[in-house]
């Protein structure tokens, strides 16, 4: 690291994260990179191909994760969270931050771990553990990786999972640690508070997405066939859970039906609280106000072309349906792509469904799922059987984006991202001097938009380190 | 002295399934091993994960390897990856080779058993130039602390102004007689309905003041020459028709776009009917605060969107991506105006994706805009109106709709005089006709010309916020090169031997960079290895066998072929 | 042909924030079956001047579940355009027979049946209901005041539910009265059946007559009585409850003590009854009570319960809504309630459990008609309460 230069700290390791601090670190400055998960790569790294290329999401983001893992001036600190900033005002155009980072214990000592895989092998909860970066499709183990191309490829132990950690016992022998042929399994292993010192902070904490059981008229949770678009991205990858066969119950679907703005643009409807009362809970109804956001999620019209596509390459003799209300392909080559798609045979029909619902003699599993909307072009109420649901849920600001604002020290808008300076003017600037904001934490985008507002916070992030050094 | 004989490490991946799913890759892997030159051979899921590039470097000392075959993706992906993974072991990163089994096997075939041979046959190639492989050195190249800003619009302000921020000299060169391009046309601005020139003029304010900005109104670029890191621009004033050259470290392009025009939408009856604008037009009545069309204020105004975008009659196929917002501002803004007015928005799709944008559209409707689905066929005229001849796809049948003054919602174009642009930068452009961008996902500002970036609408349809942020993010690519004071050049480059060269000047012409130059004594060529981009036309050109591209001599080509075709 | 100008009404319900998206129509449980087309109506108000509103009888046809409205992005309220083209209707007089008969009713007699207003209270004469009449003596002397609604007082087949409630209040020891035959129809239907003028005297009446009794708590029979009282007649600080969540209440505070299964056609050696419930749209839908019903059976002993697909937010509407009690509407033939218990007997279950009067009738009428008898039989849940509190 660039021991001379005033560093800037970068939240977040998602693409957005990535990009920010590769500019900075590219540019000669040192860059703090933390991320709470064990590796870097967020929500790209979970999605199969990307619009409108179709490159394969992985493909191009792991070159980014190896760069940022190599190089020098980047000290990658994953599995670790931020605790504390504090703003101490050297002058008054210059402002330095203390931050305190709480690196989480992984009980795998990274230094000897290899990434052979073995401790996950032997692990008594193999199998049994859900895997959040598959959505919940398959299980893992309580000592894992995310995924196989992770940055670092270092194993950690889960330690809501892990026996020995929840329960104080795991059989008579610790199968990982017998079976690491490193001995890099430790289990003294503590958590270590780290304190720095940086110029400009970027935050790039990405985002979630809606609960669909918000949203219980499309049935999710209750018909194995109904799934959210990226419980989709980890069906059709090919490093996931069935290797991207896309098959519902083990059978092919031969009836696919994709719903568009599940969540999104509902007038007057908060589905989170951001931890404040909710003031728009209206006095009159009783009737419960939080099911959706008022915002439109921006990216669903085109990655449901894509989940299309995907299909349609699979399974050339599926019927694929989309209902839309709108569909917004904005984007660079991204209209052209929604008329390839139409072009493959994937039918657009304007008409927001209203329910999902299961048609079969006593509500038996050889019911077919059928999608109720009313096609609002034909004018009449339509009911297309399905074999596979796909529901675009809206991206939502991350659970605790109202506790990480309080954190660092910026606001909240209304709609639950992270406020910049200006809407218009100054979109990854914070009102507070030197933090700055990159990607869906400031609201939903693309992969290219994000990419470009990661180097345009670290744009200004270079200037303030550069004011920094006098 | 004798060369070592080639030790190669040949490394074949799985890369989880892509590849083993249609390629045996054991079976390529044992092959590989009899290859001749062949020290060690292994698969792996993923080479270019933490653990394969371990194996390699490990394998290069334990191996003794001074050759590395790679055959996994296409180069594109990770070459690199791994020439960083052979220069961590100490190993002339020139001296790795790539096969790609990917892209142009495995995804490309079905068959287990062709796939398999094809992939042996793309690795035996792989390796058979291994062994000619020489080591290259990087050059470090410096870097002129100072940048050129084509365009002084929104984009090319901001990314003047953060550039000159960071310290370095500016000179931002703009062809009108006044900064602030398109936006400064702009009554206001959604979701806020901010006034255009109160937004703007702080920016301009401050890029006339700042110490490090030079600003040059009534100027062109008339030439570039040179190479990241060290361009020499030359600007020409036009009132002055004198030229004056700046040197830069780096160029960004920021020159904006060009607008939809109407008349090539004949049915539309622009240039014919004074009740039909566009919403260009409609920004400046806005202004000016005239809306009377004729002497009379109108009571029926129509919107129709999607003019010169989606449209494949007039070669536009793409999404303008701005004028669903705009038309709702305006139509907002007309209707506050004139209250008591019938305002219809005719539509396809209604397209508010950003920030506020869908709320916005909500108030809009709430403020008596009515949004008609339909794209309207025609416009007739009715007298002294005119008529707007559409099917409203939600009743399902044909309307007639009689309006005051209709505004037309014209799309965004590449601008004509781009191709002088790109010509002087040799920028290529997209299907679309903006500048092509490097990546459309991961390198949205970079261009194939190294140091030249891209601002603004010139690369894309965009709306203010995404061209701030692209416009810093070009300055950021920009910075990078500026801050760090030195660039590495591109080593394959073509060398001339000069005892061979005749002087022909031959490789002068037929390079497109400009990167062969005859040395005005000895009449002998010489190749600027910082130009030069490897493409090797000079060197199948010269008739005197005088050129060698390196890393793709004639001999590691011919043993290529040789190699594909005995396997 | 009767034209009524648009862009008034429009306005006045906010109509412009629709976008088309056409998820009412799609959800509409009528839609399927006639030609009621609620988005292509409101696209009407918003391009055309005029719409002929006779010229829609299908507009009787809603049932008024509002499930448009639950599922609205917009907010947009779709099935208050039909009421509102209703009280049109309603205003020149052009409505159906049965319609007029029943507002009729509930104006002279305050009840829909046209049973006099005398015999309200004489469902349960016997049980010794104390009842809350009269002047300044009634004022906080009773806590709970039970509303028991149009349909339970009157109709025969269900006054054993308001009897059923009666004695399970007094068993548990809720000190409760009643407006014995000062009360009058709560007015929700009568508001969706587009009568506004009459809906804003009931209310008026209504609420002071509740105010006066100064009880904390209403507690209804009817999801009906329920819907409006919550969220349409503004009596504030007092608290409204449908008897399925006063009655839950009961049971956790240990209050009422369900110890007696009741009894089993198909039992056989493991006993035990399977029911099946069936989602009232003015109590779930409209006001999300969902799990309180289903807490009281399963309170039951021996009741075993089992879902039907359409549960919860998609139950299936019985079609007795929004006047529907008292107007066949345009297509006979096919009539959603003959779906609903098809797909109820599907289950399995011997009981389908209601929770509203309307869904108890139509239900049940829909047994009758598919031969459903042997397999299916149609309970309120206060039936299966009192089954369980005693002996029968």
């Amino acid at each position: 690291m660039n021991r001379g230069k005033p560093a800037a700290l970068v939240i977040g390791g998602g693409i957005a994260g990535i990009q920010a601090a590769l500019d900075i670190a590219d540019a000669g400055y040192p860059v703090y990179l933390v991320e709470r998960e064990p590796s870097i790569g967020g929500r790209m790294a979970q999605l199969d191909k990307t619009f409108p290329t179709l490159d394969c999401s992985s493909c191009i983001l792991t070159p980014k994760m190896v760069d940022v893992g190599n190089h020098p001036n980047i000290k990658l600190m994953t599995y670790s969270d931020v605790v504390s900033i504090d703003g101490v005002s050297e002058s008054a155009n210059q402002r330095m931050f203390h931050v305190q980072v709480r690196k989480k214990p992984r009980y795998v000592d990274v230094d000897k771990c290899t990434g052979c895989g073995s401790c996950a092998e032997a692990c008594r909860m193999k199998g049994r553990v859900t895997s959040h970066f598959n959505e919940g499709i398959s299980k893992r183990s309580a000592v894992y990786v995310p995924f196989p191309q992770a940055v670092p490829l270092k194993y950690t132990v889960d330690p809501e999972a892990c026996l020995l950690l929840t329960r104080g016992r795991c059989g008579k022998t610790l199968l990982c640690k017998d079976a690491c042929p490193a001995g890099a399994i430790d289990f003294e292993q503590r958590e270590e508070l780290v304190d720095l010192e940086v110029g400009a902070v970027i935050v790039a904490t990405g985002f979630d997405l809606l609960d669909p059981h918000l949203k219980p008229e499309f049935g999710y949770g209750v018909y194995p066939e109904v799934m959210t678009g990226l419980e989709f991205e980890r069906l059709s990858s090919a490093s996931g859970p069935t290797m991207g066969k896309i098959t519902v119950d083990g059978k092919e679907p031969k009836d696919v039906v994709l719903i568009k703005c599940v969540g999104s643009r509902e007038k007057d409807r908060r589905a989170f609280s951001l931890g404040r009362s909710s003031g728009a809970e209206r006095q009159t109804s009783s009737r419960d106000p939080h099911t959706g956001v008022p915002y439109c999620s921006r990216i669903c019209c085109m990655y449901t072309a894509k989940h299309a596509h995907l299909v349609r390459d699979q399974i050339p003799d599926a019927r694929i349906t989309v209902f839309y209300i709108d569909v917004r392909a904005s984007g660079k080559g991204y209209e052209e792509f929604y008329d390839r798609v139409r072009e493959e045979g994937v039918v657009y029909r304007r008409g927001e469904p209203a329910e999902v619902y299961r048609r079969g003699e006593k509500g038996d599993r050889n019911g077919r799922l059928v999608v109720a909307a009313e096609d609002t072009l034909l004018g009449k109420p339509v009911e297309v059987e399905a074999d596979l649901v796909v529901l675009a849920t809206a991206v939502v600001p991350r659970a605790d984006a109202g506790q990480v604002a309080e954190l660092v020290g910026i606001e909240c808008s209304p709609d639950g991202f992270f406020q910049e300076a200006h809407v218009k003017m100054h979109p990854v600037e914070t009102a507070t001097d030197g933090i700055f904001l990159a990607g869906c934490c400031q609201g939903p985008k693309d992969i290219p938009d994000a990419v470009a507002q990661a180097k345009a916070a670290a744009a200004s992030a270079l200037v303030a380190l550069r004011r920094l050094e006098g | 002295m004798a060369e070592p004989k080639p030790r190669i490490g040949v490394y074949i991946c799985h890369c989880g399934v892509n590849i083993s799913a249609t390629v045996d890759v054991e079976q390529v892997t044992a092959f590989a091993a009899g290859l001749p030159g062949v020290a060690v051979a292994r698969d792996y899921l993923y080479m270019c994960s933490d653990p394969g590039q371990v194996l390699i470097r490990q394998n290069i000392e334990a191996h003794d390897l001074n050759r590395v075959v790679v055959a996994s993706c296409s180069p594109r992906m990770h070459e690199p990856t791994f020439r960083g993974a052979a220069e961590q072991a100490g190993l002339n990163p020139y001296l790795v080779n790539m096969a790609n089994i990917r892209e142009q096997c495995a995804w490309v075939h079905a068959d287990r058993k062709a796939g398999t041979e094809k992939a042996e046959a793309l690795v035996a190639s792989a390796v058979a130039k291994a062994a000619l492989l020489e080591p290259l050195e990087a050059r470090e190249v410096e870097v002129t602390p100072g940048a050129v800003v084509i365009g002084g619009g929104l984009a090319g302000m901001v990314a003047a102004l953060n550039i000159a921020d960071a310290g370095f000299p500016v000179t931002l060169v703009e062809q009108s007689d006044h900064l602030g391009g398109r936006v400064a046309d702009l009554n206001r601005t959604y979701p806020t309905l901010e006034s255009a020139a109160e937004l703007l003029e702080p920016l301009i304010e401050q890029v006339r003041s700042h110490p490090n900005v030079t600003v040059l109104l009534n100027s062109r670029v008339t030439s570039v020459e040179g190479y990241v890191g060290n361009f020499q621009v030359a600007v020409q004033n036009d009132h002055q028709s004198q030229i004056s050259d700046r040197q830069a470290g780096s160029i960004i392009v920021a020159t904006g776009y060009d607008v939809f025009d109407s008349r090539r939408k004949p049915e539309y009856g622009y240039g014919q009917y004074p009740n039909v604008v566009t919403t260009l037009e409609m920004e400046q009545r806005l202004t000016e605060g005239d809306l009377a069309v004729d002497g009379r204020t109108p009571h029926n105004i129509a919107f129709i969107k999607c003019v010169g975008s989606r449209d494949a009659q007039v070669g536009n196929p793409y999404c303008s991506r701005v004028c669903c917002m705009v038309t709702a501002k305006q139509a907002y803004l007309v209707k506050e105006r004139l209250p008591e007015a019938k305002v219809t928005v005719f539509y396809m799709d209604v397209r508010t994706f950003g920030k506020g944008g869908e709320e916005f559209y909500d108030e809009v409707r709430e403020k008596g805009v009515l949004y008609r689905r339909g794209n309207v066929s025609e416009i007739v005229r009715r007298g002294d109106r005119v008529a707007l001849i559409a099917e409203d796809t939600l009743l399902g049948r044909p309307i007639e709709v009689e309006a005051d003054l209709v505004v037309l919602a014209v799309g965004m174009e590449s601008r004509t005089d781009a191709d002088a642009i790109s010509g002087l930068l040799k920028l290529p452009r997209s299907a679309d006709g903006f500048f092509l961008e490097l990546h459309p996902k991961l390198r949205p500002v970079d261009t194939a010309v190294d140091g030249v970036f891209l601002a603004g609408c010139c690369q894309g349809p965009k709306d203010i916020p995404d061209t701030v942020a692209q416009a810093k993010a070009a300055a950021s690519s920009a910075l990078i090169l500026l801050l760090r004071g030195t660039v590495l050049a591109e080593s394959a480059t073509a060398v001339v031997e000069e005892e061979l060269c005749a002087g022909c000047g031959m490789c002068v012409e037929v390079c497109p960079y400009g990167a062969p130059a005859l040395h005005p004594l000895w009449n002998v060529s010489r190749v600027n290895a910082v130009l030069c981009k490897g493409c090797g036309a000079c060197a199948v050109t010269c008739p005197s066998k005088a050129i060698r591209l390196q890393h793709f001599t004639e001999e590691q080509v011919l043993a290529q072929i040789d190699a594909l075709v005995e396997v | 042909m009767m034209a009524l100008k648009t862009a008034e009404l429009t306005e006045q319900l906010e109509l412009l924030g629709c976008i088309q998206c056409g998820k009412c129509t799609g959800g509409c449980p009528v839609a399927r079956k006639t030609t009621l087309n609620i988005r292509s109506l409101i696209y009407h108000m918003l391009v055309e001047p005029e719409m002929d509103v006779d010229a829609h009888p299908e507009l009787w046809d809603c049932t008024c579940c509002f499930t448009c409205v639950e599922r609205c992005l917009k907010d947009v309220k779709p099935a208050e355009l039909i009421i509102a083209l209703r009280s049109q209707l309603v205003e020149s007089g052009r409505i159906p027979d049965t319609v007029g008969a029943a507002l009729m009713a509930i104006f002279r007699q305050g009840n829909p049946t046209g049973i006099a207003r005398e015999d309200r209270a004489n469902w349960g004469a016997d049980l010794g209901i104390k009842v809350a009449q009269g002047g300044a003596d009634r004022a906080g002397r009773f806590e709970t005041l039970y509303f028991v609604g149009c349909i339970p007082a009157y109709d025969q087949r269900v006054q054993p539910v308001a009897r059923a409630l009666a004695q399970t209040l007094a068993a548990a020891g809720v000190d409760f009265c009643t407006l014995g035959t000062e009360e009058s129809c709560c007015g929700n239907e009568v508001r969706r059946m587009g009568e506004l003028g009459l809906f804003e005297m009931l209310v008026e009446k209504n609420s002071e007559l509740i105010r006066s009794v100064g009880a904390s708590r209403v507690v209804t029979t009817s999801p009906h009585c329920f819907n409006t009282f919550k969220n349409e007649y503004g009596l504030d600080g007092i608290e409204v409850l449908h008897y399925t969540q006063f009655i839950t209440e009961l049971i956790e505070e240990g209050k009422l003590k369900l110890s007696e299964p009741p009894p089993s056609k198909r039992g056989g050696r493991e006993g035990g009854l399977t029911v099946t419930y069936h989602d009232p749209c003015f109590l779930g839908k409209q006001n999300h009570v969902f799990d309180e019903p289903r807490a009281i059976l399963q309170a039951i002993p021996g009741v075993k319960l089992v879902e039907m697909d359409r549960s919860r937010e998609r139950s299936l509407c019985c079609e007795g809504g929004g006047g529907r009690m008292w107007n066949e509407g345009t297509n006979l033939e096919e009539r959603l309630a003959f779906q609903r218990v098809q797909e109820a007997a599907d289950t399995g279950a011997e009981i389908l459990a209601v929770a509203c009067p309307f869904c108890l009738l139509t239900l049940e009428d829909a047994v009758k008609v598919q031969g459903l008898e042997e397999r299916l039989k149609v309970m309120d849940i206060m039936e299966l309460v009192s089954l369980a509190l005693h002996n029968g």
